[in-house]
């Protein structure tokens, strides 16, 4: 890197605003997924102008940049894959405005996900996106990834709760995009944007609605002794047109797991369980709740508990909050899948992701939200060893074949980052690449930023330079 | 303009000569504006239109993609118009898994044939808009029209999980898929909704459909003042209750929609005709959550001091909620000349009211408007009259609250007008912030400007 770039940009910032020594460097190197990608230096800006700043800076020395918030992405789209400048959004951390009459909270991009709700839970209102790490995720990573969560069955993506952007451009541009209301005139620039993995701009302000909290919630959690009885328990619930706001499940081996290190009462000996919640009225969420119970019965549940108070409602959803967090005892390291399938696919999809790991010499975890068809396979794996390494990659590969296969998509809810880029191949072809390409290029024509993301490299930006990844460099822990 | 001859004949040959329409009387039924097209061709798939696109993009010919031109007239008039891309034979439905509530469609499919075939499967798709019969799928999603169901289950954006498409380079494309949770590559099909034709052509479209609530009713209040049915809105909308609908009229809108009710079965009319601002709000479910929502609505009725008031049941409500879907089109005809404006605004108070009623056309004749739940407003001027300083006035309102747009107010525009309105006040307000970005966005998808040009947002 250009000591003359750093000169400047501690100039810019202000020195403790920008880090540059290899051990501080190496803490931004990983998110939460297999990838890795080291910045050359990482710079905290405190306000939109700062990001326009560091931008056109970024552009007078030619280095990429890429933004990144908490880092808990799981498709390495805040990694550094071409070095560079990483843009850490941490102290952008302000919320501007809560407009709770009109159910709108205006924030800066390092707003952790779950400080809006608790910003606003007063009111009787809440986030909606819930990612299992909204205790750390903030939302302008929940933006650029369009993350959901366990409630996106009935509550959308992020990009259903984002109506309006500040966004800075490659040239250092500062723009709006959409309006408070959400209708703004012209084309959706905010739904091309969510989701767009910060390849077309740096969000710097984001513009959220706020959800009306439900006068009623039921939870419930069904025991099963085969994973195919669960899972035509979901199929079937979708088909009789019940709306649960969640279905999770968890299969019966990560069911024991869990229950080893939480000792919260779940069975050891199930197959799978159902985690399920109706939400609405009184009276709906009561009679549909009657009704899941009573599909559940019918496909052999042994067993259907019903959370009675919010102190067991947390505790049905303690299992599932800290699944991964279980998982971390058994091995080393874990690669959590994301592939999305039909839910009428879905007992089929299972059989096949036990046969792939069987067949691969892993045990496959599933925890995943069965009622959107989103599966997580997680597969546990002790990176030291190269080939196992290997293995885990080859299996998930497979895993995310299979999902295409079956009609579906290589991503619910991670992004498709550096992990899944050269999978695009498998939904999209050279026409829609040349698309994309053109609309990337609109936004971003010079390729500064996050290049290497999304695009298969051989689609990609020309000319950039594609660091390390794990295809050649197994995760170190 | 015609289309050259020897392109409608190498068009012809190419696809077919059943393909291309082009006896003069044929061809007045694609006329925007007066504009009439050199010639209409009528695909009968998306290979064939990819063909047609790569034809016009080598010609630079110029044209406006329609299904059964219900909403042609939103937009400016085009620019340039050599043909038109009739996509009425597209019509299939290619995928249809009613167990996991997926679809798939042809865009030339018609919202009312679609409904037929997911109602046997007791779903629907939440696409409640006027035209509804006739309309097809691709052109409500390029229209971007609103949604009666929309403060329940959202706009098309909210729904719609992929989509097929000609771009300008005449390249078959796709976006999206036909999974309800899908984050795979950029969201282009969005791009899509409301862009008037102007970004591609789109061919299939890939929705999450929805069970059909067990039953329907709705509930209407009459208020003496504006004021008080705006509170009523107010305490409806932040009930928590989940209502497909909340409608605000006024007495001039009541009496033309009674006109419109006047011979059907439906308990309403009596409600309407007593010069009262009403609301009406509409909601389904099982019985015992639609009994539970009349008994609330009441209450709060009472409350916010509701002149009158009544439940309308299922089938008074299919009538009075079938016959509110269509307004657009009856305002439209409500008198020889009328002027139909769209404000988008997160709050309205009763002195938006009176600024938006302030013009009387002849002294009389007051606009009738209708407010969503959403935020979305329908204002009907009628223009009739030849006294040039009442139409100036009327021109120079309607120009003010075209250029109210803000980032925080969001959004107007004239949805339907007399050519001289469009042509003085232009359609669509002031250019929206990221204009420039838009600008990029249209050459991305359609590089030589073919996809009819100048009738959306800022000449895009």
């Amino acid at each position: 890197m250009d000591p003359a770039l750093i000169r400047e940009l501690k100039t810019l910032l202000g020195s403790p605003n920008v880090l540059t020594q290899t051990e501080d460097l190496m803490l931004y190197e990983f998110d939460g997924s297999v990838e890795k990608g080291r910045p050359e230096v990482v710079a905290f800006p405190h306000s939109t102008e700062d990001v326009s700043r560091i931008m056109k800076l970024a552009n007078k020395f030619q280095v990429p940049v890429v933004g990144r918030g908490a880092g808990t992405g799981l498709s390495g789209g805040a990694l550094a894959r071409s070095g560079g400048i990483m843009v850490v959004f941490a102290r952008m951390n302000r919320i501007l405005e809560l407009d709770l009459e009109n159910c709108r909270a205006v924030v800066q991009p390092g707003v952790v996900n779950l400080d809006i709700t608790r910003a606003v839970e007063h009111a009787g209102l809440y986030f909606a996106p819930d990612p299992s790490s909204q205790k750390s995720s903030t939302i302008g990573g929940n933006v650029a990834e369009n993350s959901g969560g366990p409630h996106t069955l009935s509550c959308g993506l992020t990009t259903n709760h984002v109506t309006a952007l500040e966004l800075v451009m490659p040239d250092g541009k500062i723009i709006r995009a959409g309006s408070r209301h959400g209708d703004a005139a012209g084309y959706d620039l905010c739904g091309l944007l969510v989701g767009s993995e910060g390849t077309l701009a740096l969000v710097t302000e984001i513009t959220v609605k706020l959800t009306r909290k439900a006068e009623s919630i039921e939870t419930l959690l069904a025991v099963f002794d085969s994973v195919g009885d669960a899972s035509r328990t979901v199929a079937e619930i979708t088909a009789r047109g019940i709306t649960t706001s969640a279905c999770e499940m968890l299969d019966g081996w990560t069911l024991a797991v869990i229950e080893d290190y939480l000792n919260a009462g779940f069975p050891r000996d199930s197959a799978a369980v159902l985690l399920m919640e109706v939400e609405g009225l009184c009276e709906a969420a009561v009679s549909q709740a009657a009704a899941v119970a009573e599909i559940c019965r019918t496909n052999h549940a042994r067993e259907v508990r019903t959370a009675r108070d919010e102190r067991e409602r947390d505790n049905l959803w303690k299992g599932r909050k800290n699944a991964f967090g279980a998982m971390g005892r058994l091995a080393p390291s874990n690669y959590v899948l994301d592939g999305v399938i039909p839910r009428s696919k879905l007992p089929e999809a299972l059989e096949r992701i036990h046969e792939i790991g069987v067949r691969a010499g892993f045990r496959i975890g599933n925890i995943f939200h069965a009622g959107d068809g989103n599966l997580h396979p997680i597969i546990l794996f002790d990176p030291r060893n190269a080939q196992e390494f290997a293995n885990a990659v080859a299996a998930a590969e497979e895993i995310i074949r299979m999902c295409v296969s079956f009609g579906g998509s290589l991503t619910g809810e991670h992004g498709v980052g550096m992990e899944k880029s050269e999978l695009m191949p498998l939904l999209f072809t050279d026409a829609d690449f040349d698309l994309m390409r053109r609309l990337h290029d609109a936004f971003n024509p010079g390729c500064s930023l996050n290049p290497g993301k999304i695009f298969p490299v051989s689609k990609g930006c020309g000319e950039i330079r594609v660091g390390k990844s794990r295809r050649n460099a197994g995760r170190t822990t | 303009m015609t289309l050259a001859a020897n392109a409608s004949a190498r068009l012809a040959s190419l696809l077919g000569s059943e393909r291309v329409v082009s006896s003069q009387t044929d061809l007045q039924k694609y006329a925007i504006s007066g504009q009439v097209p050199g010639g209409a061709i009528r695909p009968a798939n998306a290979e064939e239109v990819a063909e047609i696109i790569r034809f016009a993009a080598a010609e630079n010919l110029a044209l406006v993609c329609c299904g059964s031109r219900t909403k042609a007239e939103i937009g400016m008039p085009p620019r340039r118009y050599d043909f038109a891309l009739d996509l009425s034979n597209l019509a299939e439905i290619a995928h249809y898994d009613p167990e996991d509530l997926t679809l798939s469609v042809d865009a030339g499919l018609s919202l009312g044939a679609l409904e037929k075939v997911l109602a046997a499967k007791n779903q629907f798709l939440p696409l409640s808009v006027p035209c509804f019969q006739t309309s097809t799928v691709g052109g409500t999603i390029a229209s971007g029209v609103d949604s009666m169901l929309r403060l329940l289950y959202g706009t098309a954006r909210d729904f719609l999980i992929g989509a097929e498409f000609v771009d300008g380079k005449g390249q078959l494309c796709r976006s999206g898929g036909r999974v309800v949770k899908n984050v795979t590559g950029y969201d282009i099909h969005k791009l899509l909704i409301g862009s008037l034709g102007t970004l591609a052509v789109i061919t299939r479209l890939n929705f999450r459909t929805f069970p059909r609530p067990e039953s329907r009713a709705g509930f209407l209040a009459g208020f003496a003042t504006p004021e008080a049915a705006l509170s009523f809105r107010k305490s409806l909308l932040s009930s928590g209750l989940p209502f497909s609908g909340v409608e605000l009229f006024d007495p001039r809108f009541a009496i033309l929609l009674s006109g419109v009710l006047s011979g059907t079965s439906t308990s309403a009319s009596e409600l309407l005709n007593h010069s009262r601002w009403i609301v009406y709000a509409a909601f389904g479910g099982q019985e015992t959550v639609v009994r539970r929502i009349q008994r609330d609505s009441q209450d709060r009725a009472s409350k916010a001091y509701a002149v009158v008031s009544g439940i309308l049941d299922q089938r008074s409500n299919e009538i009075f909620s079938d016959a509110l879907r269509e307004a657009f089109i009856w305002l439209k005809q409500s008198a020889a000349d009328v002027a139909i404006l769209r404000l988008v605004q997160l709050q309205f108070t009763p002195a938006d009211f009176q600024e938006f009623h302030k013009v009387k056309w002849r002294s009389s004749q007051e606009p009738a408007l209708l407010l969503s739940g959403c935020g979305t407003c329908l204002l009907a001027f009628s223009c009739e009259g030849d006294n040039e300083g009442e139409r100036e006035a009327l021109e120079r309102h309607i120009s003010e609250l075209l250029s109210r747009t803000s980032y925080k107010a969001s959004n107007a525009t004239l949805l339907h007008a007399p050519a001289r309105l469009k042509g003085c006040c232009g359609v669509w307000g002031p250019v929206p912030p990221g204009f420039p970005l838009m600008q990029s966005v249209k050459s991305a998808f359609d590089p030589q400007n073919i996809f009819s040009s100048g009738r959306f947002v800022g000449g895009l």
